[in-house]
C-alpha cells in the first residue's frame, strides 16, 4: 500500500513541477498567480499524502491549516497586483458603472 | 476480505487522481491562453483533490483522521472556485483579451450587455 | 439571532472535532476564541442568511451527489482535450440566473466554477457570464440543466425562463 501511496505521492510532484513551469513561463502575471495557487493546492494534498506514509497522524493539521492559509494567501497576492494597495476597502469597477 | 476489497479501492482511487493531477498539470501547461489554462486547473482542483482524498479517506477508517480528511476536501472544494472566478474578474478588467474560436461573439459583446436580457 | 446562535454551535462543534485533546485549560481557550470570533463576525455585518439552519435540507446531499456526477463528467471531457489541445474552440457565454435569493446565485457561479470547462468570469443581478472550453462545456450551461437544479435546491421549482 506505501508503493501506492509513493507512486501518487510522485504523481502530484510531477503536477507541482509543471505548475512551476507555468509559473517560470508566465507570460501574464496572472498565469504566474495560477500556477502558483495550483502549486499550494498540490502541497495540501502532499502533505495530506505524506500523513498516510509516516503514519504520524499530527501532520493533517499541517495540511488543514495550509489549505487555509493558501487561499488567503491567493486573493491577498491578487489584491496587492490589482491595486497596488492592501488597504483600501474597494477597488474601481469599471463592470459595475 | 473485505479489507482487501477496500485496499484495492482506495489504491485505485488515489492512482485516478494522481493521474487526473497529471493531466490537468499538462493542461495547465499545454493551453494557449490565460482563461483556458485555468480549465486545466480546474481538473486539478477538483477531480485530483476529490480522488485523493477520498482515496485517503477509505484508508484511515473511522477516526480523527477521517474527519479533517474531510474538512480539507470541503474547504478545497469551497475555495478554489472562489479563487478562480477572483483571478479570472481580475484578469477581464486588467485587459486580458481572451483568443475565441472564429464563430463565436467576441467578449465585447458580453462586457456592455444590458443587465435585463430574460 | 438564531444564526448567530447556529454560527456559534457550528464554531463550537467545529472547534471540538478538529481540537482532540480535551482539558480546562484548552476548553477556556477554545470558548475564548468562539467569542472573538463571533463577535469578530457581527462586528463585520457578515452574520447573514448562509448561516441559517434552514438553509440545510434533505437537497443538500442529493445535490452535491449530482453535481459529483457532473463534475467526473467534465473532467473526462476536458482531460480528453487536454490530450488534443487543438479541438479547443473557447467561447464566452451570457446566460439568466433565475434565482432570486443571493445564496442562489452564489452557487449557481461556484458550481460552474467547479466543473471544469466553464469559468465563471462575471456575475451580476441577473447575468453570469463565463468562460468556456468548448461547444459541449458551453452547452451544458446554456441547456440550464444547472440553474434548473439550483432552482430545485432554493425550493423554488419555477424558473423564469
Amino acid at each position: 500500500m506505501t508503493l501506492v501511496l509513493i507512486a501518487t505521492t510522485m504523481a502530484v510532484f510531477s503536477t507541482m513541477a509543471l505548475a512551476l513551469g507555468r509559473a517560470l513561463k508566465g507570460p501574464t502575471i496572472y498565469d504566474r498567480i495560477v500556477a502558483v495557487n495550483v502549486f499550494g493546492t498540490k502541497t495540501v494534498l502532499v502533505v495530506a499524502l505524506i500523513t498516510h506514509i509516516t503514519g504520524h497522524a499530527d501532520l493533517i493539521d499541517v495540511a488543514l491549516v495550509y489549505a487555509l492559509i493558501n487561499f488567503i494567501a491567493i486573493v491577498t497576492v491578487l489584491k496587492l497586483v490589482k491595486t497596488r494597495d492592501l488597504g483600501s476597502a474597494t477597488e474601481e469597477d469599471p463592470q459595475d458603472a | 476480505m473485505l479489507e482487501w476489497g477496500i485496499n484495492i479501492l482506495s489504491g485505485s482511487l488515489l492512482l485516478i487522481g494522481g493521474a487526473f493531477g497529471f493531466i490537468g498539470g499538462l493542461g495547465l501547461f499545454r493551453f494557449p491562453d490565460f482563461y483556458t489554462r485555468l480549465h486545466g486547473a480546474g481538473i486539478t482542483d477538483t477531480l485530483c483533490a476529490i480522488c485523493i482524498g477520498a482515496g485517503l479517506i477509505l484508508q484511515s477508517g473511522i477516526s480523527l483522521l477521517t474527519l479533517k480528511l474531510l474538512l480539507i476536501l470541503l474547504f478545497l472544494l469551497f475555495t478554489a472556485p472562489t479563487a478562480t472566478h477572483a483571478l479570472s474578474r481580475a484578469a477581464m478588467i486588467d485587459g486580458v483579451e481572451p483568443e475565441l474560436a472564429d464563430d463565436s461573439e467576441p467578449l465585447s459583446a458580453h462586457r456592455g450587455k444590458p443587465s435585463s436580457r430574460t | 439571532m438564531r444564526n448567530v446562535l447556529f454560527l456559534s454551535l457550528t464554531l463550537a462543534g467545529l472547534w471540538l472535532a478538529i481540537s482532540g485533546v480535551y482539558k480546562p485549560v484548552i476548553f477556556f481557550l477554545g470558548g475564548a476564541s468562539l467569542i472573538l470570533v463571533v463577535w469578530i463576525a457581527l462586528r463585520m455585518r457578515i452574520v447573514g442568511d448562509e448561516h441559517n439552519p434552514l438553509v440545510f435540507s434533505w437537497r443538500l446531499p442529493v445535490f452535491w451527489l449530482w453535481a459529483l456526477g457532473q463534475i467526473i463528467q467534465a473532467n473526462l471531457h476536458v482531460a480528453r482535450l487536454v490530450f488534443s489541445p487543438e479541438k479547443i474552440s473557447p467561447r464566452i457565454v451570457s446566460v439568466p440566473v433565475p434565482h432570486k435569493s443571493s445564496l442562489g446565485k452564489v452557487v449557481y457561479g461556484n458550481t460552474c466554477t467547479l466543473t471544469p470547462g466553464t469559468v465563471t468570469i462575471g456575475l451580476d443581478r441577473d447575468t453570469l457570464v463565463a468562460h468556456a472550453l468548448d461547444e459541449q462545456s458551453a452547452q451544458s450551461l446554456v441547456s440550464g440543466r444547472l440553474a434548473d437544479k439550483i432552482c430545485w435546491l432554493e425550493g423554488s421549482t419555477e424558473s423564469q425562463q
